[in-house]
């Protein structure tokens, strides 16, 4: 069977002949890098792409159809413009800070990849903190953004970075409790594990409702963090032109715009990884016939297909929703969310004491 | 003009305490034209909102002092371009009013079914541009598969998708086109199913409803005071319509209601204008089966010359009260002419609504109250 | 109210008021003396003109004249109310706090006519630029530029 985990275990054993120790670290080091740099780009290709094609869909026209086959190098094309476009800077921007913003937003991206597990035991760093990593590391962003929008000097892309950083600062909350009831159930903060623990049975099925409730909050509050609509108010068009990106353009918007996509991605991994099982394949009970026939399918494809399906889900969100008002959006948290929150997180704490989950 | 280095001192000082003062236009993705809005904020709350026109300006009015009465109605088109027909055909009844012009009744009936299908066309266009605004971007597409339908029809019509110039004093400038009926009962028959989209996809969407309801409050009095009227005026609960006031053409042949509520809020404009579009198709419907035949233009003399004195007229279109003043020394061009356009009117009123309310409910009360700028501009 | 009702009316309120019946509506013309008093009386007195649906001014080469189109949304009568101003100086007392719509349409009106609305709290140009020369609607304004002489 076709499995990730062969490349790698070769990969580092032949490394591990031919050079000493620290040299067969520094190069897979290298390798990594690379590698997380080319799923940048083709995510941030594939990612972009697919938004335009669910969103002409769901508004019921055909989206890019001109560049290749159903338009699938428009996004290559796009990018070779942004590429030859100039960068400007503002006269009055801090232009340090102005130029740093979109690579520390990129670098939380690319941090976040690390305790990430793509396929059965695939993975760059499986830490043993994996999810407090995770929920330290991606509130991270919105410093990025904050700086983005003071360096500006505009007052548009202030508003809009003060809006981020309330909204972001907030949802980080819910979307903490979230996982912390998957913890809860695991037991461990450990990615490899929590994928393990759903062995016989993916959270969202095993852990009742809580899991269920969790789910949702999550998704709620990562849409949200990630800024998107109807969480969107950090760049509302209609609003505020463009929001904190407002004076960026050429290759730095660019890494704006990959971020958000990345970002994307990178909780919907999460989502996957926590509530669907990750690489783990789709196991019912005692139908031996039928898990074995999942198991045939690459841990990988499993993995990809869960989180393109939560990514599915916000872009749904994304074309359908109006979007909320800024008073409105941090009642929904602090009001709501939260306190559904904190009762999860107590029903789902007896629910693992007493042992009540399959 | 603006002296450049005086814009940015405007502009980029703070007010006495705290005030950010922000330009909103002339170009801004909301203000859908060249709108300019000097929005003082405090925070994210509003604290003074004060338009700047004229980027649109072309005195139509002084322009049509020396155009003739036959070629001044086409003007008129290029003011509310999203209700073009309607203002030609309010030209149009000064000039038969004044000269005592018979129009045969074909071309009042083709007059009215395309005053109607022109009101739901910027309704349509109205309700995508205003669901964007809030932020949601699917709406629009909808809103613009039914419009499409619409202009379609115009352009057999008339040859013009936007500014259709269809209407000369005394009747049309041609006749119909063959196939009218057929794709007008198609238009209704695809309306009447698509119409429960809107409802599904925005009247009922619970965010929506907290984005409007509640939000931009305008009470009757108020209303009254600053000259609204169309849709705006009757989501407070005046009643304004023309056509029901002073019914022009077939309207009092016609059976429709006039759409009032009370709440006065933005989620009450948004409701008068959907219902309006339901009621503009019951009208067509009266209408559409019944056109009379026979000649589609009156007879007129080759020169006009409205006789020495004043004429007013006014029609509904589709943001209100739409009045023409003319004051004729008995030449063949006016002597002045004044165009009432109901989006002056109803844009004076922003300031008041918005005081005191958040960045993202101006854009609730300003999509709602359906600005066209070259009506403004005029 | 008929036409002779208003007459009387109005005469008892500004006694050196002219009337004209040959237009649709009845037009009163009085001086810009008595327009701001019997423009109070109007909307607050028996006749509740609440809603002023037109004001405009026309240039007639001597003189300017404001017309103020009134209405109400109760009877639904209207009537004009028409004051003669010197072209040189015009001055006329405001009317937007009786009715608010007044504030924008006397704002046109001051930049296209010149006309001066004394007490008017925020009288400044609204469509033209702030330094624009000239009342483009008085029947003497030349542009070379931009105007086409037809």
């Amino acid at each position: 069977m076709f499995s990730l985990e062969g490349i790698t275990t070769n990969v580092q054993d032949w490394l591990l002949m031919k050079f000493n120790p620290t040299m067969a670290l520094a190069i897979e080091c290298v390798i990594v890098i690379l590698l997380s740099i080319s799923l940048f780009a083709i995510l941030g290709l594939v990612l972009v792409l697919m938004e335009r094609k669910v969103a002409a869909h769901i508004q019921i026209r055909l989206g890019p159809n001109r560049v290749g086959p159903g338009g699938m190098f428009q996004t290559v094309a796009d990018t070779l413009k942004l590429i030859m476009k100039e960068g400007l800077t503002p006269d009055k921007a801090d232009k340090f800070l102005f130029n740093l913003a979109p690579f520390v937003v990129m670098m939380v991206g690319m941090l976040l990849l690390a305790p990430i597990a793509f396929a059965k035991n695939f993975q760059i760093w499986d830490i043993n903190i994996g999810v407090l990593y995770i929920s330290s590391v991606s509130s991270l962003s919105v410093i990025g953004i904050l700086m983005a929008g003071w360096a500006s000097n505009n007052k548009y892309s202030l508003l809009g970075a003060m809006r981020s950083g309330a909204q972001i600062v907030s949802y980080e909350l819910s979307a903490g409790f979230a996982v912390l009831t998957i913890v809860v159930l695991t037991g461990s903060l450990q990615i490899s594990e929590i994928v393990n623990a759903q062995q016989n049975g993916w959270w969202i099925f095993k852990g009742h409702i809580p899991a269920v409730i969790a789910f949702v909050l999550y998704i709620i509050a990562v849409t949200a963090e990630t800024n998107r609509a109807p969480f969107d108010l950090a760049e509302a068009e209609s609003e505020l032109t463009a929001g904190f990106h407002t004076e960026y353009s050429g290759m730095r918007f660019a890494l704006f715009f990959l971020a958000e996509y990345i970002n994307i991605f990178i909780v919907c991994a999460i989502g996957a990884t926590l509530f669907f099982g990750g690489w783990m394949p789709l196991h019912i009970g005692n139908w031996e016939a039928f898990n074995h026939i999942m198991d045939y399918i690459p841990s990988s494809v499993w993995f990809m297909g869960k989180t393109f399906f939560l990514i599915f889900l916000i872009m749904w969100f994304r074309w359908t929703f109006p979007r909320l008002r800024v008073d409105q959006l941090l009642n929904l948290e602090w009001k709501y969310l939260l306190p559904i929150s904190l009762f999860n997180l107590l029903l789902v704490a007896v629910i693992a004491i007493l042992g009540w989950h399959f | 003009m603006y002296n450049q280095t005086e814009i940015i001192k405007d502009t980029s000082e703070l007010g006495a305490d705290g005030e950010l003062v922000i330009n909103m236009g002339p170009q801004h993705p909301a203000t859908h034209g060249v709108l300019h809005l000097v929005v003082t904020l405090n925070g994210e709350t509003i604290k003074k909102i004060e338009p700047h026109l004229g980027y649109i300006h072309r005195s139509i009015e002084k322009m049509c002092e020396s155009l003739t009465y036959r070629q001044f109605i086409y003007v008129t088109s290029r003011m509310d371009y999203l209700s073009s027909h309607i203002n030609n055909l309010g030209c149009a009844l000064l000039v038969e009013k004044g000269m005592q012009i018979e129009v045969p009744d074909r071309a009042k009936y083709v007059r009215v079914i395309l005053s109607e299908l022109t009101r739901i066309a910027s309704h349509e266009l109205w309700l995508g541009a205003m669901a964007m605004d809030l932020g949601a971007f699917t709406p629009f597409f909808y809103a613009f598969r039914e419009r499409e339908m619409i202009t379609d029809i115009m352009e057999d019509t008339c040859g013009a998708r936007l500014t259709m110039n269809y209407i000369v004093p005394g009747g049309l400038m041609y006749d119909l086109h063959p196939d009218f009926q057929k794709k007008v009962k198609a238009f209704i028959t695809q309306f009447k199913s698509k119409v429960t989209e809107y409802e599904d996809l925005v009247t009922n969407n619970v965010i929506f409803q907290s984005r409007t309801k509640g939000v931009g409050i305008l009470s009757a009095e108020d209303a009254i005071s600053y000259g609204c009227t169309g849709p705006v005026a009757r989501a407070s609960g005046v009643s304004c319509d023309i056509r029901k006031i002073y019914p022009y053409e077939v309207y009092d042949k016609v059976e429709f209601d006039e759409v009032l509520e009370t709440a006065g809020d933005s989620f009450a404009r948004y409701m008068v204008r959907v219902k309006e579009m339901n009621q503009s198709i019951r009208i067509i419907e009266q209408l559409i089966d019944n056109i009379p035949e026979g000649d589609f233009v009156g007879k007129t003399k080759n020169v006009l010359k409205l006789p020495k004195g004043e004429f007013y007229t006014r029609v509904e279109t589709a943001r209100g009260e739409f009045g023409v003043y003319v004051v004729s020394e008995g030449g063949t061009t006016p002597h002045r002419i004044k165009f009432r356009s109901p989006g002056f009117s109803n844009l004076s009123v922003l300031n008041h609504i918005s005081v005191g309310s958040k960045i993202g409910d101006l854009m609730a009360s300003m999509g709602t109250l359906d600005l066209v700028i070259p009506d403004i501009d005029r | 109210m008929t036409n002779e009702e208003i007459k009387e009316y109005i005469t008892t309120l500004a006694p050196a008021a002219t009337f004209d019946e040959t237009g649709e509506w009845l037009n009163i013309l009085v001086t810009a003396e008595e327009l701001k008093p019997l423009m109070l009386a109007l909307r607050n007195g028996k006749m509740q003109m609440n809603y002023l649906f037109c004001l405009t001014c026309v240039d007639f080469k001597t003189h300017l004249t404001m017309v103020y189109h009134l209405s109400a949304t109760t009877h639904r009568q209207s009537i004009v109310i028409k004051a003669n101003l010197n072209r040189e100086q015009p001055v006329v007392e405001t009317i937007c706090d009786i009715w608010r719509t007044a504030e924008f349409l006397e704002r046109e009106v001051f930049e296209m006519f010149g006309v001066h609305f004394s007490n008017h709290p925020d009288l400044r140009k609204l469509i033209l630029e702030d330094d624009f020369k000239g009342y483009p609607l008085r029947k003497d304004f030349e542009d070379p530029i931009n105007m086409i002489k037809l």
